[in-house]
Protein backbone atom coordinates (compact mmCIF):
# COMPACT_ATOMS: atom_id res chain seq x y z
CA UNK A 1 0.00 0.00 0.00
CA UNK A 2 3.28 2.39 0.81
CA UNK A 3 3.72 2.44 -2.90
CA UNK A 4 0.47 2.91 -4.23
CA UNK A 5 0.73 6.15 -2.12
CA UNK A 6 3.81 7.33 -2.94
CA UNK A 7 2.23 6.61 -6.79
CA UNK A 8 -1.26 8.67 -6.33
CA UNK A 9 1.14 11.42 -4.54
CA UNK A 10 3.48 11.86 -7.56
CA UNK A 11 0.50 12.23 -9.86
CA UNK A 12 -1.08 14.26 -8.32
CA UNK A 13 1.75 16.77 -7.49
CA UNK A 14 2.57 16.63 -11.34
CA UNK A 15 -1.03 17.60 -12.23
CA UNK A 16 -1.13 20.25 -9.68
CA UNK A 17 2.07 21.74 -11.35
CA UNK A 18 0.62 21.39 -14.65
CA UNK A 19 -2.75 22.75 -13.81
CA UNK A 20 -2.13 25.59 -10.98
CA UNK A 21 -0.69 28.64 -13.15
CA UNK A 22 -3.79 27.76 -15.69
CA UNK A 23 -6.09 28.00 -12.75
CA UNK A 24 -4.46 31.25 -11.58
CA UNK A 25 -5.04 33.18 -14.87
CA UNK A 26 -8.47 31.96 -15.11
CA UNK A 27 -8.88 32.72 -11.71
CA UNK A 28 -7.77 36.18 -11.86
CA UNK A 29 -9.66 37.18 -15.42
CA UNK A 30 -12.41 37.74 -13.04
CA UNK A 31 -10.95 39.99 -10.76
CA UNK A 32 -12.95 43.65 -11.06
CA UNK A 33 -9.62 45.31 -9.90
CA UNK A 34 -7.57 47.28 -12.77
CA UNK A 35 -4.63 46.11 -11.05
CA UNK A 36 -4.18 42.62 -11.46
CA UNK A 37 -2.72 40.87 -8.62
CA UNK A 38 -5.05 42.61 -6.00
CA UNK A 39 -8.59 41.09 -6.01
CA UNK A 40 -11.78 43.40 -5.56
CA UNK A 41 -14.57 41.33 -6.40
CA UNK A 42 -16.37 38.85 -9.12
CA UNK A 43 -16.72 40.62 -12.53
CA UNK A 44 -16.82 40.13 -15.88
CA UNK A 45 -15.75 43.66 -16.71
CA UNK A 46 -12.49 42.19 -18.45
CA UNK A 47 -14.61 40.53 -20.86
CA UNK A 48 -16.63 42.98 -21.86
CA UNK A 49 -13.73 45.24 -22.22
CA UNK A 50 -11.83 42.74 -24.20
CA UNK A 51 -14.85 42.21 -26.52
CA UNK A 52 -14.63 46.36 -27.38
CA UNK A 53 -10.87 46.00 -27.85
CA UNK A 54 -10.62 46.22 -31.66
CA UNK A 55 -6.82 46.10 -31.76
CA UNK A 56 -7.58 42.24 -29.99
CA UNK A 57 -10.58 41.22 -32.39
CA UNK A 58 -8.63 42.26 -35.53
CA UNK A 59 -5.37 40.55 -34.25
CA UNK A 60 -7.41 37.48 -33.60
CA UNK A 61 -9.39 37.55 -36.95
CA UNK A 62 -5.72 37.74 -38.37
CA UNK A 63 -4.17 35.15 -36.74
CA UNK A 64 -7.61 32.41 -37.32
CA UNK A 65 -7.08 33.01 -41.28
CA UNK A 66 -3.22 32.91 -41.48
CA UNK A 67 -3.57 29.67 -38.92
CA UNK A 68 -6.48 27.76 -41.24
CA UNK A 69 -5.01 28.34 -44.28
CA UNK A 70 -1.44 27.78 -43.72
CA UNK A 71 -2.63 24.43 -41.83
CA UNK A 72 -4.64 23.39 -44.99
CA UNK A 73 -1.46 24.21 -46.78
CA UNK A 74 0.82 22.52 -44.35
CA UNK A 75 -1.60 19.59 -44.06
CA UNK A 76 -1.85 18.73 -48.08
CA UNK A 77 2.07 18.74 -48.18
CA UNK A 78 2.55 17.00 -45.30
CA UNK A 79 0.34 14.38 -46.11
CA UNK A 80 2.63 14.37 -49.46
CA UNK A 81 5.70 14.02 -47.54
CA UNK A 82 4.66 11.22 -45.21
CA UNK A 83 3.33 8.66 -47.80
CA UNK A 84 6.30 9.60 -50.06
CA UNK A 85 8.61 8.18 -47.18
CA UNK A 86 6.62 5.16 -46.64
CA UNK A 87 5.19 4.17 -49.97
CA UNK A 88 7.29 5.51 -52.76
CA UNK A 89 10.85 3.75 -52.65
CA UNK A 90 12.28 6.21 -55.47
CA UNK A 91 13.15 9.58 -54.46
CA UNK A 92 15.82 11.40 -55.75
CA UNK A 93 18.56 12.47 -52.61
CA UNK A 94 16.60 10.35 -50.27
CA UNK A 95 18.76 11.78 -47.27
CA UNK A 96 18.09 15.40 -48.80
CA UNK A 97 14.28 14.90 -48.96
CA UNK A 98 14.50 13.65 -45.38
CA UNK A 99 16.66 16.38 -43.67
CA UNK A 100 14.45 18.95 -45.57
CA UNK A 101 11.37 17.57 -43.99
CA UNK A 102 12.78 16.34 -40.35
CA UNK A 103 15.26 19.21 -39.55
CA UNK A 104 12.41 22.01 -38.94
CA UNK A 105 11.14 20.30 -36.35
CA UNK A 106 14.82 20.57 -34.39
CA UNK A 107 15.68 23.95 -35.51
CA UNK A 108 15.29 26.64 -33.13
CA UNK A 109 12.66 28.98 -34.27
CA UNK A 110 14.57 32.26 -33.76
CA UNK A 111 16.81 30.92 -36.43
CA UNK A 112 14.32 29.83 -38.48
CA UNK A 113 12.75 33.35 -38.20
CA UNK A 114 15.87 35.26 -39.24
CA UNK A 115 16.19 32.94 -42.12
CA UNK A 116 12.79 33.56 -43.70
CA UNK A 117 13.06 37.44 -43.09
CA UNK A 118 16.53 37.31 -44.73
CA UNK A 119 15.00 35.06 -47.40
CA UNK A 120 12.39 37.93 -48.28
CA UNK A 121 14.48 40.38 -48.40
CA UNK A 122 16.88 39.17 -50.84
CA UNK A 123 14.00 38.09 -52.70
CA UNK A 124 12.16 41.30 -53.10
CA UNK A 125 15.87 42.79 -53.92
CA UNK A 126 16.17 39.76 -56.69
CA UNK A 127 12.51 39.97 -57.82
CA UNK A 128 11.04 43.00 -56.46
CA UNK A 129 8.54 40.72 -54.55
CA UNK A 130 7.36 40.30 -51.47
CA UNK A 131 7.47 44.50 -51.42
CA UNK A 132 6.32 44.11 -48.28
CA UNK A 133 6.03 41.26 -45.42
CA UNK A 134 2.44 40.72 -44.10
CA UNK A 135 0.47 38.13 -43.38
CA UNK A 136 1.51 36.10 -46.80
CA UNK A 137 5.14 35.83 -45.93
CA UNK A 138 4.11 34.67 -42.36
CA UNK A 139 1.66 32.39 -43.70
CA UNK A 140 4.62 30.95 -46.13
CA UNK A 141 6.43 30.73 -43.17
CA UNK A 142 4.18 28.94 -41.42
CA UNK A 143 3.66 26.37 -44.14
CA UNK A 144 7.40 25.87 -43.75
CA UNK A 145 7.44 25.02 -40.47
CA UNK A 146 4.04 22.85 -39.69
CA UNK A 147 4.51 20.58 -42.79
CA UNK A 148 7.19 18.84 -40.67
CA UNK A 149 4.73 17.90 -37.72
CA UNK A 150 1.92 16.56 -40.04
CA UNK A 151 4.54 14.34 -41.88
CA UNK A 152 5.36 12.89 -39.18
CA UNK A 153 2.09 12.14 -37.90
CA UNK A 154 0.91 10.74 -41.32
CA UNK A 155 4.76 8.76 -41.74
CA UNK A 156 3.67 7.02 -38.42
CA UNK A 157 0.14 5.93 -39.60
CA UNK A 158 1.20 4.64 -42.88
CA UNK A 159 3.84 2.95 -41.28
CA UNK A 160 1.66 1.39 -38.51
CA UNK A 161 -1.25 0.02 -41.16
CA UNK A 162 -0.79 -3.33 -43.13
CA UNK A 163 0.34 -2.19 -46.95
CA UNK A 164 -1.75 -5.60 -47.79
CA UNK A 165 -4.78 -3.86 -47.82
CA UNK A 166 -3.75 -1.39 -50.40
CA UNK A 167 -1.80 -4.77 -52.50
CA UNK A 168 -5.33 -6.67 -52.31
CA UNK A 169 -7.25 -3.53 -53.59
CA UNK A 170 -4.93 -3.26 -56.16
CA UNK A 171 -5.04 -7.18 -56.30
CA UNK A 172 -8.70 -6.56 -56.95
CA UNK A 173 -8.48 -3.93 -60.30
CA UNK A 174 -8.28 -1.28 -58.33
CA UNK A 175 -6.26 1.16 -60.21
CA UNK A 176 -3.77 3.24 -58.26
CA UNK A 177 -5.66 6.11 -58.01
CA UNK A 178 -8.34 4.79 -57.05
CA UNK A 179 -7.07 2.51 -54.34
CA UNK A 180 -5.21 5.90 -52.90
CA UNK A 181 -8.61 7.39 -52.76
CA UNK A 182 -10.88 4.43 -51.84
CA UNK A 183 -8.96 2.71 -49.30
CA UNK A 184 -5.27 5.10 -47.96
CA UNK A 185 -6.77 8.48 -47.65
CA UNK A 186 -10.30 7.00 -45.66
CA UNK A 187 -7.90 5.21 -43.73
CA UNK A 188 -5.38 7.88 -42.82
CA UNK A 189 -7.93 10.86 -42.51
CA UNK A 190 -8.33 10.83 -38.84
CA UNK A 191 -4.56 11.15 -39.23
CA UNK A 192 -4.88 14.45 -41.46
CA UNK A 193 -7.37 15.72 -39.38
CA UNK A 194 -5.01 15.34 -36.63
CA UNK A 195 -2.02 16.87 -38.26
CA UNK A 196 -4.50 20.07 -39.45
CA UNK A 197 -5.57 20.74 -35.96
CA UNK A 198 -1.33 20.42 -34.55
CA UNK A 199 -0.72 22.72 -37.37
CA UNK A 200 -3.56 25.05 -36.59
CA UNK A 201 -2.76 25.27 -33.30
CA UNK A 202 1.21 26.15 -33.79
CA UNK A 203 0.54 28.64 -36.34
CA UNK A 204 -2.19 30.21 -33.88
CA UNK A 205 0.62 30.07 -30.73
CA UNK A 206 3.87 31.25 -32.69
CA UNK A 207 5.55 34.79 -31.96
CA UNK A 208 8.80 34.43 -32.74
CA UNK A 209 8.66 33.26 -36.06
CA UNK A 210 5.14 35.99 -37.05
CA UNK A 211 7.84 38.20 -34.92
CA UNK A 212 10.56 38.34 -37.83
CA UNK A 213 7.91 37.86 -41.05
CA UNK A 214 5.43 40.34 -39.96
CA UNK A 215 4.95 43.87 -41.63
CA UNK A 216 1.94 46.71 -41.62
CA UNK A 217 -1.06 45.69 -41.04
CA UNK A 218 -0.18 41.93 -39.73
CA UNK A 219 0.05 41.89 -36.27
CA UNK A 220 -1.38 38.55 -35.25
CA UNK A 221 -2.69 37.73 -31.48
CA UNK A 222 0.77 36.34 -29.89
CA UNK A 223 2.30 39.65 -31.41
CA UNK A 224 -0.32 42.13 -29.63
CA UNK A 225 -0.19 39.89 -26.80
CA UNK A 226 3.24 40.00 -26.21
CA UNK A 227 3.47 43.24 -26.90
CA UNK A 228 1.31 43.88 -23.89
CA UNK A 229 2.65 41.78 -21.39
CA UNK A 230 6.24 42.29 -22.27
CA UNK A 231 6.75 44.41 -19.11
CA UNK A 232 3.48 44.19 -17.21
CA UNK A 233 0.75 42.25 -16.58
CA UNK A 234 -2.83 43.55 -18.97
CA UNK A 235 -5.92 42.78 -17.24
CA UNK A 236 -7.16 42.31 -20.79
CA UNK A 237 -5.25 39.59 -21.21
CA UNK A 238 -6.31 37.58 -18.18
CA UNK A 239 -9.82 37.35 -19.67
CA UNK A 240 -8.40 36.51 -23.34
CA UNK A 241 -6.25 33.93 -21.83
CA UNK A 242 -9.40 32.22 -20.38
CA UNK A 243 -11.11 32.08 -23.46
CA UNK A 244 -7.85 31.12 -25.55
CA UNK A 245 -7.13 28.78 -22.78
CA UNK A 246 -10.41 26.69 -23.01
CA UNK A 247 -10.57 26.68 -27.25
CA UNK A 248 -7.24 25.55 -27.11
CA UNK A 249 -7.80 22.41 -24.95
CA UNK A 250 -10.88 21.61 -26.75
CA UNK A 251 -9.15 21.78 -30.21
CA UNK A 252 -6.04 19.54 -28.25
CA UNK A 253 -8.92 16.77 -27.10
CA UNK A 254 -10.03 16.43 -30.94
CA UNK A 255 -6.52 15.98 -31.64
CA UNK A 256 -5.95 12.88 -29.01
CA UNK A 257 -10.03 11.68 -30.75
CA UNK A 258 -8.51 11.45 -34.16
CA UNK A 259 -5.18 10.27 -33.25
CA UNK A 260 -6.19 7.97 -31.11
CA UNK A 261 -9.07 6.53 -33.15
CA UNK A 262 -9.01 3.47 -35.64
CA UNK A 263 -5.38 2.99 -34.30
CA UNK A 264 -6.44 -0.70 -32.55
CA UNK B 1 1.92 5.13 -66.40
CA UNK B 2 -0.28 7.08 -64.41
CA UNK B 3 1.14 5.98 -61.15
CA UNK B 4 4.65 7.39 -61.94
CA UNK B 5 2.99 10.87 -62.80
CA UNK B 6 1.64 10.67 -59.90
CA UNK B 7 4.24 9.41 -57.82
CA UNK B 8 6.47 12.54 -58.90
CA UNK B 9 3.52 14.67 -57.75
CA UNK B 10 3.60 13.27 -54.29
CA UNK B 11 7.46 13.69 -54.06
CA UNK B 12 8.26 17.00 -55.56
CA UNK B 13 5.37 19.41 -54.44
CA UNK B 14 6.47 19.39 -51.13
CA UNK B 15 10.22 19.24 -52.18
CA UNK B 16 9.53 22.07 -54.48
CA UNK B 17 8.35 23.84 -51.24
CA UNK B 18 10.91 23.09 -48.71
CA UNK B 19 14.04 24.06 -51.35
CA UNK B 20 12.33 27.22 -52.00
CA UNK B 21 11.33 28.26 -48.34
CA UNK B 22 13.82 26.53 -46.01
CA UNK B 23 16.86 25.26 -47.60
CA UNK B 24 17.71 28.53 -49.68
CA UNK B 25 16.45 30.85 -46.57
CA UNK B 26 19.16 28.39 -44.63
CA UNK B 27 21.52 29.26 -47.33
CA UNK B 28 20.98 32.58 -47.47
CA UNK B 29 22.04 32.99 -43.86
CA UNK B 30 25.46 31.46 -44.74
CA UNK B 31 25.53 33.40 -47.85
CA UNK B 32 25.14 36.38 -45.14
CA UNK B 33 27.30 35.43 -42.45
CA UNK B 34 30.16 35.34 -44.56
CA UNK B 35 29.53 38.69 -46.19
CA UNK B 36 31.67 42.38 -45.47
CA UNK B 37 29.47 44.24 -43.48
CA UNK B 38 29.24 47.80 -44.51
CA UNK B 39 26.52 50.53 -43.63
CA UNK B 40 23.89 50.96 -45.48
CA UNK B 41 20.32 49.05 -46.75
CA UNK B 42 21.40 45.78 -46.96
CA UNK B 43 23.97 46.42 -44.48
CA UNK B 44 26.35 43.96 -46.27
CA UNK B 45 28.15 43.82 -49.61
CA UNK B 46 27.45 41.48 -51.94
CA UNK B 47 29.47 38.07 -52.25
CA UNK B 48 30.22 38.37 -55.85
CA UNK B 49 31.76 41.76 -57.00
CA UNK B 50 31.27 42.59 -61.31
CA UNK B 51 32.61 46.33 -61.27
CA UNK B 52 36.26 45.60 -62.19
CA UNK B 53 36.29 41.89 -64.02
CA UNK B 54 34.62 39.35 -61.23
CA UNK B 55 35.65 38.78 -57.54
CA UNK B 56 34.89 36.84 -54.71
CA UNK B 57 34.25 39.30 -51.71
CA UNK B 58 33.63 37.24 -48.81
CA UNK B 59 35.23 37.35 -45.06
CA UNK B 60 35.25 35.42 -41.82
CA UNK B 61 35.48 38.60 -40.22
CA UNK B 62 31.99 37.78 -38.74
CA UNK B 63 32.92 34.46 -36.96
CA UNK B 64 36.33 35.84 -35.77
CA UNK B 65 34.08 38.80 -34.43
CA UNK B 66 31.42 36.99 -32.43
CA UNK B 67 33.87 33.83 -31.36
CA UNK B 68 36.78 36.10 -30.02
CA UNK B 69 34.08 38.52 -27.98
CA UNK B 70 32.75 37.01 -24.65
CA UNK B 71 29.66 38.90 -24.64
CA UNK B 72 28.79 36.44 -27.74
CA UNK B 73 30.73 33.52 -26.18
CA UNK B 74 29.19 33.80 -22.92
CA UNK B 75 26.01 34.40 -23.61
CA UNK B 76 25.99 31.01 -25.55
CA UNK B 77 27.61 29.21 -22.63
CA UNK B 78 24.51 30.55 -20.41
CA UNK B 79 21.81 29.36 -22.76
CA UNK B 80 23.42 25.81 -22.82
CA UNK B 81 23.43 25.95 -18.44
CA UNK B 82 20.05 27.02 -18.68
CA UNK B 83 19.26 24.33 -21.16
CA UNK B 84 21.16 21.53 -19.00
CA UNK B 85 19.43 22.54 -16.10
CA UNK B 86 16.22 23.36 -17.38
CA UNK B 87 16.93 19.39 -18.91
CA UNK B 88 17.82 17.71 -15.84
CA UNK B 89 14.77 19.19 -13.98
CA UNK B 90 12.60 18.13 -16.82
CA UNK B 91 13.77 14.67 -16.50
CA UNK B 92 13.51 14.89 -12.64
CA UNK B 93 9.51 16.16 -12.51
CA UNK B 94 8.99 13.80 -15.64
CA UNK B 95 10.34 10.25 -14.95
CA UNK B 96 8.60 9.54 -12.06
CA UNK B 97 5.25 11.27 -13.32
CA UNK B 98 5.51 9.21 -17.23
CA UNK B 99 6.71 6.24 -15.07
CA UNK B 100 3.76 6.00 -12.68
CA UNK B 101 1.35 7.15 -15.86
CA UNK B 102 2.79 4.10 -17.54
CA UNK B 103 1.83 1.51 -14.62
CA UNK B 104 -1.24 2.54 -13.89
CA UNK B 105 -4.34 0.50 -15.34
CA UNK B 106 -5.14 1.25 -18.89
CA UNK B 107 -8.12 2.97 -18.73
CA UNK B 108 -6.73 5.56 -16.02
CA UNK B 109 -3.99 5.40 -17.96
CA UNK B 110 -4.84 7.28 -21.09
CA UNK B 111 -6.90 9.94 -19.14
CA UNK B 112 -3.88 10.09 -17.35
CA UNK B 113 -1.69 10.83 -20.48
CA UNK B 114 -4.44 13.26 -21.90
CA UNK B 115 -4.28 15.41 -19.07
CA UNK B 116 -0.69 15.96 -18.63
CA UNK B 117 -0.51 16.62 -22.71
CA UNK B 118 -3.25 18.86 -22.68
CA UNK B 119 -1.87 21.86 -20.88
CA UNK B 120 0.60 22.04 -23.97
CA UNK B 121 -2.23 22.50 -26.43
CA UNK B 122 -3.04 25.99 -24.46
CA UNK B 123 -1.35 28.97 -25.67
CA UNK B 124 2.38 28.76 -24.88
CA UNK B 125 2.91 32.66 -24.31
CA UNK B 126 -0.07 32.88 -21.88
CA UNK B 127 1.09 29.79 -19.83
CA UNK B 128 4.74 31.94 -19.61
CA UNK B 129 2.42 34.70 -18.50
CA UNK B 130 0.87 32.97 -16.04
CA UNK B 131 4.26 32.34 -13.98
CA UNK B 132 4.49 36.30 -14.10
CA UNK B 133 1.31 36.78 -12.43
CA UNK B 134 2.21 33.89 -9.60
CA UNK B 135 5.37 35.54 -8.99
CA UNK B 136 4.76 39.10 -8.64
CA UNK B 137 5.99 40.76 -5.60
CA UNK B 138 2.16 40.94 -4.36
CA UNK B 139 1.72 37.65 -6.35
CA UNK B 140 -0.01 34.21 -4.99
CA UNK B 141 3.41 32.86 -3.86
CA UNK B 142 4.24 35.34 -2.14
CA UNK B 143 1.21 35.87 -0.31
CA UNK B 144 1.28 32.16 0.74
CA UNK B 145 4.84 32.40 2.02
CA UNK B 146 3.98 35.39 4.03
CA UNK B 147 0.25 34.00 5.68
CA UNK B 148 2.61 30.71 6.55
CA UNK B 149 5.05 32.90 8.09
CA UNK B 150 8.23 31.83 6.09
CA UNK B 151 8.89 35.01 4.78
CA UNK B 152 8.51 38.48 6.65
CA UNK B 153 8.71 40.46 3.28
CA UNK B 154 8.13 39.70 -0.19
CA UNK B 155 10.55 37.99 -1.74
CA UNK B 156 11.86 39.26 -5.63
CA UNK B 157 10.86 35.95 -7.50
CA UNK B 158 10.68 37.64 -10.67
CA UNK B 159 13.34 38.71 -13.38
CA UNK B 160 15.80 36.46 -12.55
CA UNK B 161 17.71 33.28 -13.91
CA UNK B 162 15.39 31.10 -11.36
CA UNK B 163 12.20 32.28 -12.92
CA UNK B 164 13.53 31.49 -16.49
CA UNK B 165 13.95 27.94 -15.33
CA UNK B 166 10.70 27.35 -13.86
CA UNK B 167 9.11 28.78 -16.78
CA UNK B 168 10.84 26.87 -18.80
CA UNK B 169 10.52 23.69 -17.01
CA UNK B 170 6.86 24.43 -16.43
CA UNK B 171 6.26 25.05 -20.68
CA UNK B 172 8.60 22.04 -21.62
CA UNK B 173 7.69 19.08 -19.59
CA UNK B 174 5.03 18.03 -21.56
CA UNK B 175 7.65 17.33 -24.33
CA UNK B 176 9.55 15.26 -21.66
CA UNK B 177 6.94 13.43 -20.72
CA UNK B 178 5.58 12.29 -23.69
CA UNK B 179 8.53 10.45 -25.27
CA UNK B 180 9.54 9.09 -21.91
CA UNK B 181 5.92 7.37 -21.53
CA UNK B 182 6.26 5.91 -25.15
CA UNK B 183 9.06 3.75 -23.71
CA UNK B 184 7.96 2.87 -20.61
CA UNK B 185 4.98 2.02 -21.95
CA UNK B 186 6.36 -0.64 -24.11
CA UNK B 187 7.65 -1.96 -20.80
CA UNK B 188 6.99 -5.01 -19.55
CA UNK B 189 6.20 -4.71 -16.10
CA UNK B 190 6.65 -8.27 -15.17
CA UNK B 191 10.75 -7.72 -15.35
CA UNK B 192 10.07 -5.62 -12.45
CA UNK B 193 8.49 -8.28 -10.96
CA UNK B 194 11.34 -10.67 -11.80
CA UNK B 195 13.53 -8.57 -10.72
CA UNK B 196 12.14 -8.19 -6.60
CA UNK B 197 12.12 -12.17 -7.05
CA UNK B 198 15.54 -12.62 -7.87
CA UNK B 199 16.41 -10.91 -4.50
CA UNK B 200 17.30 -7.21 -6.04
CA UNK B 201 15.77 -4.26 -3.78
CA UNK B 202 14.37 -1.27 -5.22
CA UNK B 203 16.99 0.93 -5.70
CA UNK B 204 18.85 -1.78 -7.57
CA UNK B 205 15.61 -2.70 -9.50
CA UNK B 206 15.61 0.83 -10.25
CA UNK B 207 19.13 1.52 -11.66
CA UNK B 208 19.73 -2.28 -13.14
CA UNK B 209 16.28 -2.56 -14.53
CA UNK B 210 14.41 0.13 -15.53
CA UNK B 211 16.69 3.01 -15.99
CA UNK B 212 18.31 1.38 -18.45
CA UNK B 213 15.75 0.15 -20.61
CA UNK B 214 14.44 3.92 -20.58
CA UNK B 215 17.50 5.30 -21.84
CA UNK B 216 15.97 5.61 -25.74
CA UNK B 217 13.22 7.48 -23.94
CA UNK B 218 15.68 9.61 -21.79
CA UNK B 219 17.55 10.46 -25.03
CA UNK B 220 14.50 11.32 -27.02
CA UNK B 221 12.68 13.48 -24.51
CA UNK B 222 16.11 15.61 -23.51
CA UNK B 223 16.68 16.75 -26.84
CA UNK B 224 13.27 17.50 -27.46
CA UNK B 225 13.68 19.60 -24.21
CA UNK B 226 16.88 20.87 -24.83
CA UNK B 227 17.45 21.73 -28.45
CA UNK B 228 14.38 24.35 -28.21
CA UNK B 229 15.50 26.19 -24.70
CA UNK B 230 18.86 26.97 -26.14
CA UNK B 231 17.24 29.46 -28.78
CA UNK B 232 14.38 30.33 -26.39
CA UNK B 233 13.75 34.21 -26.79
CA UNK B 234 9.67 34.53 -25.32
CA UNK B 235 10.73 32.95 -21.10
CA UNK B 236 13.56 34.87 -20.77
CA UNK B 237 12.41 37.89 -22.12
CA UNK B 238 9.22 37.42 -19.82
CA UNK B 239 10.62 36.26 -16.80
CA UNK B 240 14.45 36.99 -17.25
CA UNK B 241 16.18 39.99 -15.96
CA UNK B 242 19.38 41.30 -16.96
CA UNK B 243 21.31 39.39 -14.48
CA UNK B 244 21.64 37.00 -17.42
CA UNK B 245 22.15 36.85 -21.04
CA UNK B 246 21.37 34.21 -23.68
CA UNK B 247 21.92 33.34 -26.90
CA UNK B 248 18.29 33.98 -27.98
CA UNK B 249 18.16 37.69 -26.77
CA UNK B 250 21.87 38.25 -28.06
CA UNK B 251 20.53 37.21 -31.67
CA UNK B 252 17.45 39.22 -31.51
CA UNK B 253 19.19 42.28 -30.90
CA UNK B 254 22.40 42.07 -33.04
CA UNK B 255 19.43 41.90 -36.00
CA UNK B 256 16.76 44.48 -34.92
CA UNK B 257 19.21 46.79 -32.43
CA UNK B 258 22.38 46.86 -33.90
CA UNK B 259 21.77 46.12 -37.50
CA UNK B 260 24.81 44.07 -37.88
CA UNK B 261 22.93 41.44 -40.46
CA UNK B 262 26.33 39.61 -41.17
CA UNK B 263 27.15 39.05 -37.44
CA UNK B 264 23.41 37.62 -36.66
CA UNK B 265 23.68 35.62 -39.38
CA UNK B 266 26.50 33.86 -37.85
CA UNK B 267 25.21 33.60 -34.96
CA UNK B 268 22.49 31.80 -36.28
CA UNK B 269 24.79 29.67 -38.29
CA UNK B 270 26.72 29.25 -35.89
CA UNK B 271 23.68 28.04 -33.81
CA UNK B 272 22.99 25.67 -36.31
CA UNK B 273 26.03 23.69 -36.85
CA UNK B 274 26.80 23.63 -33.29
CA UNK B 275 23.39 22.47 -32.19
CA UNK B 276 21.86 20.50 -35.01
CA UNK B 277 24.61 19.03 -36.96
CA UNK B 278 25.29 17.15 -33.54
CA UNK B 279 21.95 15.34 -33.10
CA UNK B 280 22.70 13.98 -36.68
CA UNK B 281 26.06 12.82 -35.81
CA UNK B 282 24.32 11.49 -32.66
CA UNK B 283 21.40 10.21 -34.08
CA UNK B 284 23.19 7.91 -36.68
CA UNK B 285 25.75 6.86 -34.08
CA UNK B 286 22.65 5.81 -31.55
CA UNK B 287 21.10 3.73 -34.57
CA UNK B 288 24.17 1.67 -34.56
CA UNK B 289 24.54 1.21 -30.87
CA UNK B 290 20.80 0.23 -30.27
CA UNK B 291 21.29 -2.47 -33.36
CA UNK B 292 24.16 -3.93 -32.05
CA UNK B 293 22.47 -3.74 -28.41
CA UNK B 294 18.96 -4.89 -30.47
CA UNK B 295 17.16 -2.44 -28.59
Amino acid sequence: MKSSLIKSTVIFLGLFFLYFPILVLIFYSFNENKRVMVWKGFSLRWYNELFNNEQIIEAFIISIKIAALSATFATILGVMIGYSLVRIRKIPFKSFYIFLSSTPLVLPELILGLSMLLFFISLNNVIGFPSSRGQLTIFISHVTFCIAFVAIIIQARLTDFNKNIEEAAMDLGYNYTKVLYKITLPIILPSIIAGWLLAFTISLDDLVVASFTTGPGANTLPIVVFSKVRLGLSPEVNALSAILMFALIIIGLFYFYFNKKFKH
Amino acid sequence: MKNKLFEKYFVFSPYFWLVLFFFIPLAIIFKISISVSEWGMPPYQDIFLFDNGFKINTTFENYVYIFSDYYYIGSFVNSLILALISTFFCLLIGFPLAFYIATSNIRLRNILLVLVVIPFWSSFLLRVYAWKIILQNNGILNVILLNLGIISEPLQLLYNQYAVIMGIVYTYLPLMILPLYGYLNKFDLNLIEASKDLGLNRIKTFFKVILPLSVPGIVAGSLLVFIPVVGEFIIPEMLGGSDRLYYGKILWEEFFVNRNWPGASALAFSGIIILVLPIVIFQIIYSRWSQKNEI
